[in-house]
């Protein structure tokens, strides 16, 4: 028996910043900064909308496309770095707004980049020791990047939520291995409203060893090689560091084309492997094999390996705008209106 | 906003959540105990019903001057919906300029952030329309 994805869903807010804007304030070379991430625009989140209000749009495109009574669903854990509250769970709300309360289990998961991921394996240990028929995993996030600081070049919003279940998978996870340490390069300390990091110390003792030895890891724990797969899909913090791992392991660019959707909308952390991989399965058919490896800093990185299954035709995937729609419905704004609608301007206190 | 008033009402509010009167079938959002038109025929016959999202706009005005927790949004729409289930309700208008609202529109809900009780307080959630894609 499998534990797979029995459905997916992801949301990505409309509005969007290039990264020449967000250099013109700071005095920055805003357009090469952009060239040298890979990264065309980033998503900003309107004024209304926060990671609980993504989670729950994501978590009902991802039940519109099937006919499961949401009371099925045993857990719902939401994996991201900036919760709206501290203390107070957004995995609640989420069970509230798609009708799956009072009857389950629900948590807020925090890895930096890589919670979503984790609770996509919970969720596949609950459903195949049958504890549950269904959970739902989420990776969703609002990410900041201080004002002028690399980030906030790619700290963009977006997630995506996947029903994991072990009945009428679209695509089945045949393996899944994780590979973690102790490496601080980014963090977030309580109560400091945006994040600090470790500069070039996030690249190759970071990112790339976590995730290179996890894919390895996940190779010949599958038995594969590069050539075995349709579609790959990383973390993506920005266009440049998932294209160059994806090399080092062999991969092809018509591989990982579908999933690195960071070119267009920034760096949605603890959502970005997990929009890839929705953007895979919006267009994957019968038979695709996906190779998928998340990673989050602190640090982490958990990695799957997916055979898409006849179920994916039985499906309702045009239910909803698929990612690529998502990302085309797209309104530009400027540096002060992202300044408004993220919360960068002093008010006061209504 | 009292915690236990705006936590009453978030069966409607986040599933568009009203009721059905068993007895003449007329719809009300938000949900009623007894039918407006009924009465006392209607009691212990209402029916919970989940209105699926999808109306059209009756009318709308565009809102200049906001409250202070609105400052970030203005000028924004305030519309009046008529839901498929011909119940109407009022709902702000997002994810259009307000020059490109016509009456009759068609709209559908979505789930977004409605307020906040100041910075420390409860954030309230519920639904808001927009265009239907």
């Amino acid at each position: 028996m499998k534990a797979g994805i029995v459905s997916y869903g992801g949301y990505i807010p409309r509005y969007r910043i290039r990264p020449k804007d967000i250099g013109v304030v700071w005095g920055a070379d805003g357009e090469a900064m952009g060239r040298g991430l890979n990264i065309r625009a980033k998503s900003v989140p309107g004024p209304d909308e926060d990671v609980i209000t993504i989670s729950v749009e994501a978590a009902r495109a991802c039940m519109a496309k099937v006919d499961i009574d949401p009371t099925e669903i045993g857990a719902i854990y939401v994996g991201s770095e900036s919760h709206p509250y501290a203390v107070k769970p957004t995995a609640t709300i989420v069970a509230e707004a798609i009708g799956s309360a009072p009857v389950l289990t629900a948590a807020d998961f925090e890895f930096a980049c890589k919670a979503g991921t984790a609770a996509m394996q919970t969720t596949m240990g609950l459903t195949l020791s049958k504890m549950m028929k269904y959970g739902l995993a989420i990776g969703s996030d609002t990410s900041q990047g201080a004002p002028g600081d690399a980030l906030e070049y790619s700290a963009s919003a977006g997630g995506a939520a996947l029903l994991i279940g072990t009945d009428r998978s679209v695509a089945d996870i045949s393996h899944t291995v994780s590979y973690t340490t102790d490496t601080p390069d980014f963090w977030r300390r309580e109560g400091q409203r945006y994040p600090s990091h470790g500069g070039r110390f996030t690249g190759e003792p970071a990112y790339f060893k976590h995730v290179v030895n996890c894919a390895q890891l996940l190779f010949k724990r599958a038995g594969t090689t590069a050539e075995d797969y349709d579609y790959a899909v990383f973390h993506q913090p920005n266009g440049k560091f998932p294209v160059r791992a994806a090399k080092q392991l062999g991969f092809k660019e018509p591989q990982i084309d579908a999933g690195l959707c960071v070119r267009d909308i920034g760096n949605t952390y603890s959502g970005a492997i997990m929009v890839g991989l929705c953007a895979i399965l919006d267009e994957a058919e019968a038979g695709d094999r996906i190779f998928a490896v998340g990673y989050g800093s602190g640090a982490g990185s958990d990695g799957f390996d997916l055979t898409v299954t006849d179920e994916i035709s039985k499906i309702r995937r045009d239910a909803t705008p698929s990612i690529k729609e998502m990302i085309a419905d797209q309104v530009f704004v400027d540096y002060a209106t992202y300044a408004k609608y993220r919360g960068k301007i002093l008010m006061r206190e209504a | 906003m009292a915690i236990p008033r705006f936590w009453r009402e978030i069966q409607s509010r986040y599933n568009l959540i009203g009721t059905k009167c068993g007895s003449c079938g007329k719809v009300d959002f938000p949900p009623r105990a007894v039918c407006p038109t009924c009465g006392r025929r209607s009691v212990g016959k209402m029916e919970r019903l989940h209105l699926k999202g999808k109306g059209a706009v009756v009318t709308y005005t565009v809102i200049h001057d906001a409250p202070a927790q609105f400052e970030m949004q203005k000028p924004y729409v305030m519309a009046i919906i008529q839901m498929d289930e011909g119940v109407r309700l009022t709902s702000q208008l997002i994810d259009v300029k307000p020059e490109n609202v016509k009456i009759g529109m068609k709209v559908q809900a979505t789930f977004r952030k409605l307020g906040q009780e100041g910075e420390a307080g409860v954030i309230h959630y519920g639904y808001k329309f927009r265009p239907t894609a």
